[in-house]
């Protein structure tokens, strides 16, 4: 069951619109911001909010690969930029290097469920490549050295 | 060159509407209130403004293509910036946001817009928070809503954030996006000036375009069209990335040419070393070698030479790149991206990634080259969008500058460049 809070943020965003569907997408990234992943529950819930079938949430949180649909993820998203600019500079060092200090692979997550690994496109940060997004922050000019203080940093 | 859309990139603060309106910020929209619809329109045609999203079309048409007698209008602002090697919306908006609703206030105003929408990607989540903080602003201090600054005009603005489709960057798709659905290309016509969101006109400008309006108003078109090159005038931002030794967003006018951006402004060549090949607009422009590099940066110029201004992405390769690794990068890119709507690019994307992927890692087969020659053919032209086009582009231009290093690699299976970078295999 969606909280109230989240509800309420939902509402919030409908006046946005001319329709209750256009309100999917934003709904969507208020359950994930609070839970980390969406669940086949909350999408049943947003399609009786918003007047749709829940197929039709499902495709919206299947097509924009942002969304952690049926997917939990750790506390802390490590994604590493991986395209040109970045791996021209070094990304594959960056994404081998966090794969050993935390002994997972791409896509995995660490067993204390602290952090998950996910390399991705590029994300418009390349004068300052190589660099990751964990949760919401970027990273840039990363090295061995900076990336040591910034996991330590995320508990 | 006096700043004209990153005047406020080096002002701690400048992204409030304080310093905004203390350095001159909203004149441009009172002026604009004074003249009619109509004039506005006709100013920003005469100074020749052209999108800056990448495809070059004239702006001032672009709005007179909006029928007056429909409501309502909407305008969408483009900030799903996802080209490859691109990260100049993300400054305007990061560091002078007010400049941004300024523009897209008198581009509402000028085709009758009461809503507008700026479509940021989800990515950029530090930006939609600095959109969001400049727009509650904006309507404290009456810029926004109803009868803005005491006018008969109203408009709001909201931010839709996407959540990881390049594809949403297409206008049609963009649209689609924003009425919750999955961000898939509409078929054109119509044309979304005549059927846009919610099947109203809509005009769909980029952040940079909308940021050049202020200061067109404010200058006049004659000054817009004294800046930069005769057929696409006015400021460019470059954004350069790569083997260089001063990375960064630069702001200079249209048509500077790419060898001075790249060793006057980005300081060179790293290391010393010598310039391989340049991508001069976002990982879908066709690469340039060295004997290109005079080529003025503007739409007609890079388009005469087989490439394209795009989105002003500059990414610069070094002589120890691997020009195959690079062109499977890319096209991993487009196999990602691709939105799966129509069979070309679905499928083909998808099958040029898989051999680029088994002729860098030492498994190509003889034939190879020809196989992506003949993919490429499938694709290009046969798609319901420019996205294949544009893995095609791309990858045609890593074959006509360096087709031997991809005979090389087939037939050696090992690399011909000096090292290469990264070590892609370890983590694939």
């Amino acid at each position: 069951m969606l909280s109230e809070k989240v509800r309420g943020e939902i509402r919030g965003v409908l006046r946005n619109y001319k329709n209750l569907r256009s309100a999917c997408m934003a709904a969507l990234q208020i359950i994930q911001r609070e839970a980390g992943h969406i669940t086949e529950a909350d999408m049943s819930d947003v399609a009786s909010l918003l007047g749709v079938n829940p197929v039709q949430v499902e495709e919206v949180g299947a097509f924009y690969t942002m969304y952690n649909v049926r997917k939990p993820v750790g506390r802390h998203h490590i994604q590493v930029c991986t395209n040109l600019s970045c791996s021209l500079l070094g990304a594959g060092h960056i994404v081998n290097f966090i794969e050993r200090l935390l002994k997972i692979k791409t896509g995995g997550t660490t067993q204390d469920k602290r952090f998950t690994l996910s390399t991705v496109e590029c994300l418009g940060s390349c004068a300052t490549a190589p660099m990751m997004q964990v949760d919401e922050d970027y990273y840039e000019n990363l090295t061995e050295e900076r990336i040591n203080e910034i996991l330590d940093g995320l508990k | 060159m006096e700043k004209i859309l990153l005047k406020n990139l080096n002002n701690p603060g400048g992204h409030t509407l304080d310093n905004y309106i203390a350095g001159g910020g909203y004149r441009a929209v009172k002026e604009a209130l004074k003249l009619g619809h109509d004039h506005i329109i006709q100013m920003v045609k005469d100074s020749g403004l052209r999108g800056r999203g990448g495809a070059g079309f004239p702006t001032g048409l672009k709005w007179s293509f909006i029928p007056k007698e429909v409501y309502p209008k909407y305008l969408c602002c483009n900030a799903d910036e996802g080209e490859p090697g691109t990260f100049k919306d993300r400054g305007i908006i990061e560091y002078d946001p007010h400049l941004l609703l300024e523009g897209m206030i008198i581009a509402s105003y000028a085709i009758g817009a009461i809503s507008a929408y700026i479509y940021i990607r989800g990515e950029f989540a530090f930006g939609a928070k600095r959109l969001w903080e400049a727009i509650k602003e904006a309507y404290e201090k009456g810029l926004l809503g109803k009868n803005i600054l005491g006018s008969d005009f109203s408009i709001d603005i909201y931010v839709h954030r996407g959540f990881g489709a390049y594809i949403c960057g297409e206008e049609t798709a963009l649209l689609e996006s924003i009425e919750g659905f999955r961000g898939q290309p509409r078929k054109k016509p119509p044309f979304p000036a005549v059927w846009g969101l919610y099947g109203k006109p809509t005009v769909i400008n980029n952040v940079e375009t909308l940021s050049c309006i202020p200061s067109i108003i404010l200058n006049g078109p004659k000054w817009f069209s004294s800046m930069g090159s005769e057929k696409s005038p006015g400021p460019k931002l470059y954004c350069v990335s790569g083997h260089v030794n001063r990375p960064g967003l630069y702001e200079l006018p249209m048509g500077t040419p790419l060898r001075e951006i790249v060793y006057n402004h980005a300081g060179g060549i790293k290391g010393g070393r010598n310039l391989k090949a340049v991508i001069p607009g976002g990982v879908t422009a066709p690469m340039l070698i060295e004997k290109e590099l005079d080529v003025p940066m503007d739409f007609d110029s890079l388009a005469k030479i087989g490439s394209m201004l795009g989105s002003g992405g500059v990414v610069v390769m070094d002589d120890t790149t691997c020009m195959v690794k690079a062109a499977y990068i890319i096209n991993r890119f487009f196999s990602h991206e691709s939105c799966g709507k129509c069979t070309p690019c679905r499928e083909g994307t998808h099958w040029m990634t898989e051999v680029l992927k088994r002729i860098e890692y030492g498994e190509g087969k003889p034939g190879d080259v020809e196989l992506l020659e003949g993919v490429c053919a499938n694709i290009f032209g046969r798609t319901f969008c420019p996205l294949g086009d544009g893995a095609v582009m791309a990858l045609r231009g890593a074959l006509k500058n360096f087709r031997d290093e991809f005979a090389y690699h087939v037939e050696n299976k090992r690399c011909a460049a000096r090292g290469g970078f990264g070590a892609i295999g370890v983590w694939e």
